[in-house]
């Protein structure tokens, strides 16, 4: 029910304006591919595995594939075209033998024509559409786990995270916060995979502050969780990360080894982790439609710009980056209902009526979007290593969670900011939610800010303030916008970044079959 | 009459009481015989008497205590040895003037996060504008040339920039600290520069939260900082730096 009276004509100016500043760089997603758009598709025909002899460490096939492809023939026709005809010409079974011998320098990749071309055309469609295959397999098993178990008894869904840089230390604490009430486990990653242009082989046990995402990990916690879940009576999701380098192999690994939520935001590597403006776009939109066929709720990351910028002169970022990300996510196909878009619990407790703010910029977003499963972020920059008074603040931020009716809570800890959560602070946080959920879990029935009150008045100017930062990017040009430093106070010119070397224009020949398959199943 | 206290002992609600409260878990069953296991801890960890005031179970193999109660130790201050600051704190307008007037031209400083780390927090909320703590970062200041490179930059790449720019002063900072990296990437970055520029190697300077300020000749370099440091620190601290440096060439 609206409490908040937003007028549907500025909400409907809000949208416009956002569908306005995505388009151009919509179409030149559209008009680009990427090195990690190409192994993502050749990742979905069935290449696996790393060359362990190389000297830079495990090389996984599909980069030694893919950069012999852009050397000989390069990308712009994109990649199944020479590699289906080299596999056809040199009488190869598989894509890793493929690759096997492009490493030991036997194949000389070329765009195909003619007959050739036909033929390339028709066994990358058939290889792809199997990857396809088993992302749709996985997504009906999903269903069928959730019929069977069920989904969590109550609203907001209870996010925990587990980063312990080991996945078989992972998959204890994140069977034991299962048992303990988490709806979803995270599993964070390693903090150097962002930039890494590749994504790690095999089963890890080393990573920093985090574990890396690879597609053994990702097998190995799924496996542990749906364990888990026969033992708790409940589907137990699984999130990591599509952001970074790899976005659209993250994704389609994921796809494959059925996660259900990812980290996806359309913004997020550019500003926060330097990452080329042009590569993230046409990444993030690959990514988004292979989450889209796959089910997968996708969690924007909304929570950052209000760790660099102040979390009440920024609000209207947030909602500005909430309207960007949906349209981002619908032009992929994404429905309302797999939205995780993001917010955050941001504001200085010493900012008077903080609590007040932070209830009207909620409430915003959940009448903003109220088909979306938004994610509610717990502070971090206001916790201080005072345990004590941090206990507190979460306990305010389970109270705004569950008053303004937010689908997925992200547990505070804390120990935010001082260690990685001891068992026993996952333990008191999760207390601290369940006396929350218990003692006002139903406390939005009786909730009716005052309609001239300062919640619906900050509401509104938070509202109107994104409208006329909409209208300024719209006139300027988003990419232009994310240049001059309007999100987050960071400058990210379009031609700087990394990763920029990684975009290809597509030529007029270019073909991609899971493109094409994804496309279609959005309409 | 306090500053003349050499001995004290940790305040509950008396002088003298000793009291202090703590939290631990341990690998053992709820029950009886865990909260005699915590109660012996403690007495171990010098806490006598010690009140095991309240544990409850986590799963079926951990138990959580909370204890409270009077420690034997005695703390000596004349052995607590810390990292005084050394400078006298600038207002931005100071810190303009006294560059201005010292080097006659702006001070270049290059900062980012090295190795893997990727958290830009700590360097961000020095280096950008938008700052912390109510202060505004270094980019802020007028004679202040600042090089934010973000994350995961690696050591030959922040030396060759360092290089380029003229650095006089090179930020770096180090949150992750996962089996050393932190220690291990600053001494990699410290004995980098030395080996490149030798004795024209910029000012270095080290932050994070888990550095100790003492550590900052382990770690080869001119100054650390730790955790609630504000950019208006670090700016003072550059300035005095200059000023002892232009001091001993002149």
């Amino acid at each position: 029910m609206a409490l908040l009276d937003l007028d549907p004509k500025v909400v409907a100016t809000a949208r416009e304006l956002a569908a306005r500043a995505a388009e151009p760089v919509v179409s030149i997603a559209k008009a680009h591919t990427t090195v990690a758009v190409e192994r993502a598709t050749l990742r979905l025909a069935g290449i696996t595995g790393a060359d362990s002899t190389h000297r830079a460490g495990d090389v996984p096939w599909v980069n030694r594939v893919i950069d012999t492809v852009r050397e000989q023939c390069g990308l712009e026709h994109g990649v199944v075209l020479p590699a289906f005809h080299a596999l056809k010409q040199h009488n190869l079974g598989t894509l890793t033998e493929l690759a096997e011998a492009t490493a030991a320098g036997q194949i000389q990749f070329k765009v195909p024509t003619g007959k050739d071309l036909t033929a390339a055309r028709k066994a990358a469609t058939s290889a792809v559409a199997r990857g396809i295959r088993t992302v749709d397999r996985n997504r009906a098993q999903r269903d069928k786990l959730i019929t069977r178990l069920g989904d969590p008894a109550q609203r907001p869904w209870i996010y925990l995270i587990v980063a312990t840089g080991d996945i078989d230390e992972d998959v204890v604490q994140a069977q034991n916060a299962a048992r303990a009430g988490a709806d979803i486990i995270a599993v964070i990653r390693s903090t150097g995979q962002s930039l890494l242009d590749y994504v790690p082989e095999g089963a890890t046990h080393h990573g920093f502050a985090g574990t890396y995402a690879t597609q053994e990990n990702f097998r190995i916690m799924r496996a542990a969780l749906d364990d888990v879940s026969k033992e708790v009576g409940r589907y137990v999701r699984l999130t990591n990360y599509a952001s970074g380098l790899c976005m659209p192999e993250i994704a389609v690994l994921a796809g494959l080894q059925r996660l259900d939520m990812m980290l996806n935001d359309s913004m997020y590597g550019i500003l926060f982790r330097d990452i080329n403006p042009i590569r993230t776009f046409v990444d993030q939109r690959f990514s988004r439609q292979v989450h889209a066929r796959a089910g997968i709720i996708i969690n924007t990351g909304e929570d950052n710009y209000l760790t660099t910028a102040d979390a009440v002169d920024a609000a209207h970022t947030v909602t500005v980056s909430q309207l960007l990300n949906e349209h981002f996510a619908h032009e992929a196909g994404l429905p309302d209902h797999l939205l995780g878009l993001g917010h955050a619990f941001e504001i200085n407790p010493k900012v008077p009526d903080s609590f007040r703010l932070e209830l009207a910029h909620a409430l915003l977003a959940r009448e903003l979007f109220p088909d979306a499963p938004l994610k509610w972020m717990p502070p971090t920059k206001h916790m201080t290593g005072d345990v004590f008074n941090g206990y507190l603040l979460d306990g305010f931020f389970n109270l705004a969670g569950v008053l303004t009716g937010q689908s997925i809570l992200l547990v505070g800890m804390m120990t935010e900011a001082v260690v990685t959560p001891f068992l026993s602070d996952r333990d008191l946080a999760l207390q601290n939610v369940r006396y929350v959920l218990n003692a006002a879990g139903n406390l939005a029935e009786d909730f009716r800010p005052a309609p001239d009150g300062l919640i619906v008045k900050r509401a509104h100017q938070v509202l109107g303030e994104a409208v006329d930062l909409l209208e300024r990017i719209v006139d300027d040009g988003l990419l232009n916008a994310i240049a001059d430093g309007t999100f987050g106070l960071m400058k990210r010119p379009a031609d700087q970044g990394k990763g920029a070397d990684g975009v290809v224009e597509k030529a007029e020949a270019y073909f991609n079959p899971a493109s094409e398959m994804l496309e279609a199943s959005n309409d | 009459m306090t500053d003349s206290k050499r001995y004290v002992r940790p305040y509950g609600d008396t002088t003298g009481d000793g009291m202090i409260q703590t939290s631990f878990t341990l690998p053992i069953p709820f029950g009886p015989k865990a909260d005699g296991a915590a109660q012996q801890l403690a007495n171990k960890m010098g806490m006598d008497p010690a009140m095991v005031v309240h544990s409850h179970p986590i799963g079926d193999d951990f138990t959580f205590f909370v204890v409270y109660g009077s420690v034997k130790h005695l703390v000596d201050l004349d052995e607590v040895k810390v990292v005084e600051r050394e400078y006298p704190l600038l207002s931005p307008a100071e810190v303009n003037t006294t560059l201005k007037k010292v080097l006659r031209r702006k001070l270049v400083v290059v900062g980012g996060c090295i190795g893997t780390d990727a958290h830009t927090v700590g360097i961000d909320a020095i280096l950008n504008i938008k700052g912390f703590a109510g202060e505004k970062g270094l980019e802020y200041y007028r004679e202040l040339k600042v090089v934010n490179l973000g994350a995961q930059v690696s050591v030959p790449e922040l030396v060759r920039r360092a290089r380029t720019e003229k650095a006089d002063a090179v930020l770096i900072s180090q949150v992750v600290t996962q089996r050393d990296a932190h220690i291990l990437n600053t001494q990699e970055m410290s004995a980098a520069f030395r080996e490149a520029m030798g004795d024209k190697r910029p000012l270095l300077v080290a932050g994070g939260p888990r550095f100790d300020p003492l550590m900052a000749a382990e770690l080869g370099v001119d100054r650390v900082f730790s955790r609630g440091t504000t950019p208006g620190e670090v700016a003072s601290y550059l300035v005095h730096a200059m000023q002892a440096k232009k001091g001993v060439a002149a």
